[in-house]
């Protein structure tokens, strides 16, 4: 590098000065003007705080990138190799030790964490199962399917209705739930799916709608929007309530006092080995005739036909696998709010799975693990700054696109030893 | 059936709109020969191919394929028009709406044609043994729960897989290259690897479109004792389109020459040499004039 050394403050101040002019055009209608009824107040002062922090941010990084540790950092950055890369095939991965510490971490967190703790974390790891639904169909088989949240909103109801109508409990339903939105999937995929990119999106995009203007309007069957309530799951039987309509409930079983804790410790509980059983299933798709399959449609789609595979099974096999994924999670949701209505069905809960997959790297499954992660905890850990989380979103979506464009996780794939060739 | 011939083409018409790319194209291609399609830019060979690959249904006429100790009509399992007769005869009416819904191009490969692509077609993020590996998803174990479950008739399945990619890898020196990305590869080598994939897919008929554009005249030298060793060591059948001529004159038992859609010359490469048709299509020559091939 032979460019100049010392740091130049003529050129950070300009930069400061035109980062406050553009704080002072974004900000200005948005914080310097309170509306107060038919009138209005400046708010001179808190907009000149505003521009100040960020003039001053923008000098200071000015100055950062400048010095030689700045210099570094960016070289670094500029340099990164975000592609596909194969691992050599004596490669180990650090998940052979990792794994193990998680899971007895997982297993050890309802015992330690409060309520509120759990419950977060009970909703990150059904954004998980979500996100990794979904990775299946974009990620894995490059279909964009922008209605997800329609098998999400099929497995939640599937438990809620089948609980009412049919007196079908969690255990029942978990699997039927999984069968019903993969026959969803399928429904939907069969006509569909010989569709490419953005109609395939508009379809998905208008079935996501039609099943959450469905459950909203068809008010003798699902109640509309006052909702439905869903049953919690059993433990061999016993309930989590505090009285129980037939049998002993699980604290007066075990000989405990009440705690509503406890219902939340054993949804967790479940939730916890079904995302580790989904987390294998789906490696294992990736190493799997199918899972090459749906690669190998997202990357061309005429080679595949050239090469017999039948391009409408394999989209329909990813579509209805996701789907069922889906619907496992939504029977998750149903229980551990104990409620489901419409609202929690919209198209924004369909761009967050669509946001989860593609910050944690498309086809990438630790990548969607941690994304699901920080986007479902970090904006219950910001609570007080709720009304700028879409804003945040939205940094947080162009920070990545900037550094990061292919996810969080680099796309490994797996290396094969040479061995001697040989036809049957 | 004829077991001489593997492929007949009769009375092929391909329209699109108004234009006729294709009028009348009929020829036979021998099992076990290396035959070629030859023609200037526009003649419609790649066309020819694409109907024959099952990519476009073809307008009129008919392609048999003798392969597999079975007669496949390409255009049938592409999904035909209902006809009147469909309506009295359930069987028939089954079987097209069995072509109508899961019918497509994949059926022709499954019959015994393989094809490569003139604008090299790779799943580029993947490594160059899995595009082998994905080639051999007919053949593999494809069930679910074993696949899951790593059972050992889906680990021996995988490993026959593998040593299958690995051969054919052999076949085109690219053994070493096993483990890159196929996008990562040479024009040459990525042209080698698409020959090496559709042969995974075991196919009785290979065809080939352009093989040897792009490739310097060493990588077109292997190239053609590649070609060779496909049909003399694998019963292949090979088919291609190519423009080098030195190529196609060395190593084709028989050309089919096509210029505006219809067939002017078939013939052993000495006829078409010396025809005049196919001189003054080539060159707009008049006749007589010395062609150099």
């Amino acid at each position: 590098m032979n460019q100049q050394t010392g740091v130049n403050f003529g050129a950070s101040i300009k930069d400061a000065v035109i980062a406050g002019l553009l704080a002072l055009i974004v900000f200005g209608p948005i914080v310097g003007v309170l509306l107060d009824g038919y009138d209005f107040s400046a708010r001179p002062g808190d907009l000149a705080t505003i521009v100040a922090v960020v003039m001053f941010g923008r000098f200071v990084i000015s100055i950062f990138v400048q010095s030689d540790v700045g210099r570094k950092f960016l070289y670094r950055h500029a340099m990164k190799e975000d592609g596909v890369t194969v691992t050599a095939p004596d490669y180990k991965s650090k998940m052979y030790y990792i794994l193990p510490i998680v899971i007895v971490i997982g297993l050890l967190v309802p015992f330690v964490a409060t309520k509120y703790i759990l419950t977060v974390v009970i909703l990150g790891l059904i954004y998980v199962l979500l996100g990794l639904g979904l990775n299946i169909v974009v990620g894995l088989a490059g279909l964009l399917d922008l209605g997800f949240v329609g098998f999400y909103a099929i497995g939640a109801y599937g438990l809620a209705l089948g609980y009412e109508y049919l007196g079908l409990g969690f255990w029942s339903m978990l699997p039927i739930a999984a069968v019903m939105a993969a026959i969803a999937g399928a429904i939907l995929g069969f006509p569909v799916l010989r569709m490419h990119g953005d109609y395939l999106a508009i379809v998905t995009l208008g079935f996501g709608e039609i099943i959450r203007l469905v459950l909203t309007n068809w008010t003798e069957f699902t109640h509309g929007p006052n909702g439905v309530s869903a049953p919690l799951p059993t433990l061999f039987g016993l309930e989590f309530q505090r009285r129980s309509r037939e049998g002993t409930p699980f604290h007066e079983f075990f000989g405990l006092p009440f705690d509503s804790a406890y219902k939340y410790m054993f949804v967790y509980l479940i939730l916890f080995v079904v995302v580790l059983a989904v987390l294998y299933v789906k490696h294992r798709l990736t190493r799997m005739p199918i899972g090459r399959a749906w690669e190998a449609l997202r990357e061309d789609e005429i080679a595949c036909r050239s090469l017999g595979l039948n391009h409408v099974l394999v989209k329909l096999s990813a579509f209805m696998l996701g789907a069922s994924t889906g619907g496992i999670a939504g029977v998750f949701f149903a229980t551990y709010q104990g409620f489901v209505n419409p609202s929690s069905f919209t198209f924004f809960e369909s761009a967050l799975i669509l946001a989860i997959v593609v910050l944690g790297g498309m086809g990438s499954t630790l990548g969607v693990v941690i994304a699901a992660f920080v986007l479902t905890v970090m904006p219950e850990m910001l609570r007080e700054f709720a009304d700028y989380r879409v804003l945040m979103f939205g940094i947080l979506m162009v920070v990545m696109m900037i550094w990061k464009p292919r996810g969080l996780v680099r796309v490994t794939r797996k290396g094969f030893a040479t061995r001697k060739g040989a036809v049957k | 059936m004829s077991q001489e011939n593997i492929l007949e083409v009769e009375n092929l018409v391909m329209h699109f709109g108004g234009i006729k790319a294709l009028n009348d194209v009929t020829f036979n291609i021998k099992r076990g020969s290396v035959s070629a399609l030859i023609g200037p830019n526009g003649a419609g060979k790649t066309t020819v191919f694409n109907c024959l690959t099952g990519f476009y249904k073809a307008t009129g006429g008919s392609i048999l394929l003798n392969a597999g100790n079975k007669q496949t009509s390409v255009v049938k399992v592409l999904g035909e028009k209902f006809k009147g007769s469909d309506f009295i005869n359930p069987a028939a009416f089954a079987e097209r709406v069995k072509y109508k819904m899961f019918g497509g191009s994949h059926l022709v490969n499954r019959a015994g044609l393989a094809r490569t692509f003139q604008n090299i077609r790779l799943f580029k993020e993947m490594s160059v043994i899995e595009n082998l590996l994905v080639a051999q998803h007919m053949s593999v174990q494809r069930s679910m729960i074993s696949g899951i479950l790593n059972t050992a008739s889906f680990k021996n399945s995988e490993e026959a897989a593998l040593r299958k990619a690995f051969y054919w890898l052999e076949v085109v020196h690219l053994t070493e290259f096993a483990n890159r990305l196929a996008g990562e590869l040479s024009y040459g080598q990525q042209r080698r690897l698409e020959i090496a994939r559709s042969m995974c897919t075991n196919p009785e008929i290979i065809c080939l479109d352009e093989p040897a554009a792009g490739l310097n005249p060493s990588e077109t030298e292997a190239l053609a004792s590649m070609i060779r060793v496909l049909r003399d060591e694998h019963n292949t059948t090979v088919l291609l389109i190519e423009h080098d001529m030195g190529m196609v004159m060395n190593i084709s038992d028989y050309i089919v020459v096509l210029d505006h859609g219809e067939v002017i010359a078939k013939g052993g490469p000495d006829d078409i040499k010396s025809n005049p048709k196919v001189i003054a299509a080539y060159l707009g020559a008049e006749e007589g004039e010395e062609v150099s091939l």
